[in-house]
């Protein structure tokens, strides 16, 4: 093979290969970009055809992209008008477009055995059930949850405990913490989330180290990460549940309610009735099995012991 | 030999009434241990009230304990759990072999029970080991139990807390198999409720 013949080849594939990253990363230059250039930023300008004068305008602070989130997303690789109308690229933008039904997540992901591993019929199925949806109904969505400009599997990829308990909550707490969209959704004004968890102790630590879902969903064993938001009275209050698994916690739960139910009252019966307790201490494996194995060897002793002084009577 | 001579008495009323009471509390710490090692939801007693009650009576039984602590010492109980060490392992072989081939050949006791001997070599060894280190071991477990802030943190990487409660129900189980131990070694005599009788009424026949 000659040298032209070579490079004439490895010419189109590399051009080739270099379109493609730039198609799948439109992003990469926002302020080029058609969308972004305006969406990127808190003042966007435009020339007022009416007057024929450049014009600048305060961007809607919920629709400010965050570039940078973009680029890091699972959906960078597509354009906003892959899903978002055509007719965007056109401003002032026609209010019509916002009556435009959204792609939901199933529109893409539904049936595609290339995502059979993240079960979003599943996944559809237990949001169904969820109290998001039998309150809200269309109004909610997944992406009233997951943003899907940003939108990154941290649950799966991410090996950090405290990222993936700050990534989930920051889902829950971007309506729950957030009296705008709150009410948008809910119709309420306050969220009152300090408030409602003022039994749970040491809250703090338990909002930064426990993610909202592992007592606010119905927990099945199929599925990673469970949609089924229960009512806030079918919550779990139960502390036992994860206090129970780690000898740490298990500790930390039992002198608390000890202690705390002791400086509530300083009856000497606030002592002996104390109703803490160490959940699972005899749940060793090896000392449950030992203790069968003493307590067979002592009744079968007693047996055989027994079946002689009636045999020898 | 008239049946006056026959019977000696060996139960006192004060010991008798520890006895009682220690017997009845043993069986609720049992029952309610038991029950509350399978969890809040399969607990057979209604987790709260087992809970409750273990306290309770493992207080009372504290009590208790130092009832038959001080009886013991006052009285000249304490001479029937005094172990000489001389011999004594084979005194505990010829209790065992009594017990495992003797009795059954109709073999004399080797140790009968008198004024001075109250208690078998084994029954002995076992009275002691319960009464002076398991039932005190469980006491001041539990008691630790009740005030978690005395135990240590952290024993190595495991919680202070969790041992204890461990080693408690350990000392529990132990002693749960000493009752059941108990009560079929109190069975053995002339008749099976003979020594049954006996700690009730104090008065103890020597055949």
């Amino acid at each position: 093979m000659n040298m032209k013949n070579f490079i004439l080849p490895l010419f189109i594939i590399l051009s080739g290969f270099f379109s493609l990253i730039k198609a799948q990363t439109p992003y990469d230059d926002p302020k080029n970009h058609a969308c972004l250039k305006c969406h990127s930023s808190k003042i966007f300008s435009f020339l007022n055809e009416v007057t024929n004068a450049e014009q600048k305008r305060l961007m809607n602070p919920y629709y400010i992209m965050d570039t940078t989130a973009i680029l890091l997303g699972v959906h960078k690789s597509f354009d906003c008008t892959d899903c978002h109308s055509y007719d965007y690229s056109v401003y002032p933008h026609d209010g019509k477009l916002k009556l435009q039904p959204m792609s939901s997540c199933l529109d893409c992901h539904g049936g595609d055995p290339t995502y059979a591993q993240y079960q979003f019929e599943r996944i559809d199925e237990e949001f169904k059930k969820s109290v998001h949806f039998q309150v809200s109904g269309d109004h909610f969505s997944c992406a009233s949850c997951h943003n899907q400009h940003t939108y990154k599997p941290t649950a799966r990829n991410s090996g950090s405990i405290e990222e993936i308990v700050a990534f989930s909550n920051s889902l829950c707490l971007s309506c729950h913490n957030d009296m705008n969209r709150f009410e948008m959704i809910s119709g309420y004004e306050n969220p009152k989330i300090v408030q409602i968890h003022s039994w749970l102790p040491n809250q703090e630590l338990h909002f930064k180290n426990v993610r909202c879902i592992e007592c606010h969903t119905e927990v099945t064993d199929t599925l990673m990460v469970s949609h089924n938001i229960l009512k806030e009275d079918q919550a779990l209050r139960k502390c036992v549940e994860c206090h129970n698994a780690d000898s740490k916690l298990k500790a930390s739960l039992y002198k608390y309610t000890n202690l705390q139910s002791r400086s509530d009252s300083s009856s000497v019966r606030s002592i002996f009735a104390n109703q803490s307790y160490v959940i699972g201490a005899q749940q060793f494996p090896l000392l449950k099995k030992l203790s069968y194995l003493i307590f067979f060897m002592a009744i079968g002793g007693m047996i055989i012991h027994l079946i002689f002084r009636y045999l020898k009577k | 030999m008239n049946s006056e001579n026959t019977k000696l008495y060996f139960y006192p009323l004060w010991l008798r009434i520890w006895h009682g009471i220690n017997a009845v509390g043993i069986i609720i710490l049992i029952i309610t241990g038991i029950s509350m090692q399978w969890g809040v939801e399969s607990s057979f007693i209604e987790f709260q009230l087992a809970v409750n009650t273990h306290n309770i009576s493992g207080v009372v039984l504290t009590l208790n304990y130092l009832l038959f602590f001080i009886g013991n010492f006052a009285t000249k109980n304490i001479s029937f759990y005094l172990i000489k060490p001389k011999g004594f392992s084979k005194r505990l072989m010829k209790q065992a072999h009594y017990y495992a081939f003797g009795m059954f050949k109709g073999a004399p006791h080797p140790f009968p029970l008198s004024e001075k001997r109250k208690f078998n070599p084994l029954q002995k060894l076992s009275y002691v080991v319960v009464m002076y280190l398991f039932v005190p071991f469980v006491i001041i477990s539990g008691f630790a139990l009740l005030f978690p802030e005395i135990i240590i943190d952290r024993i190595y990487s495991c919680s202070g807390v969790l041992i204890t409660a461990v080693a408690h129900s350990a000392a529990g189980f132990l002693i749960s198999i000493f009752l059941i131990i108990h009560l079929y070694v109190a069975s053995i005599g002339k008749n099976p409720a003979e020594n049954f009788k006996s700690i009730i009424n104090g008065w103890h026949n020597i055949h």
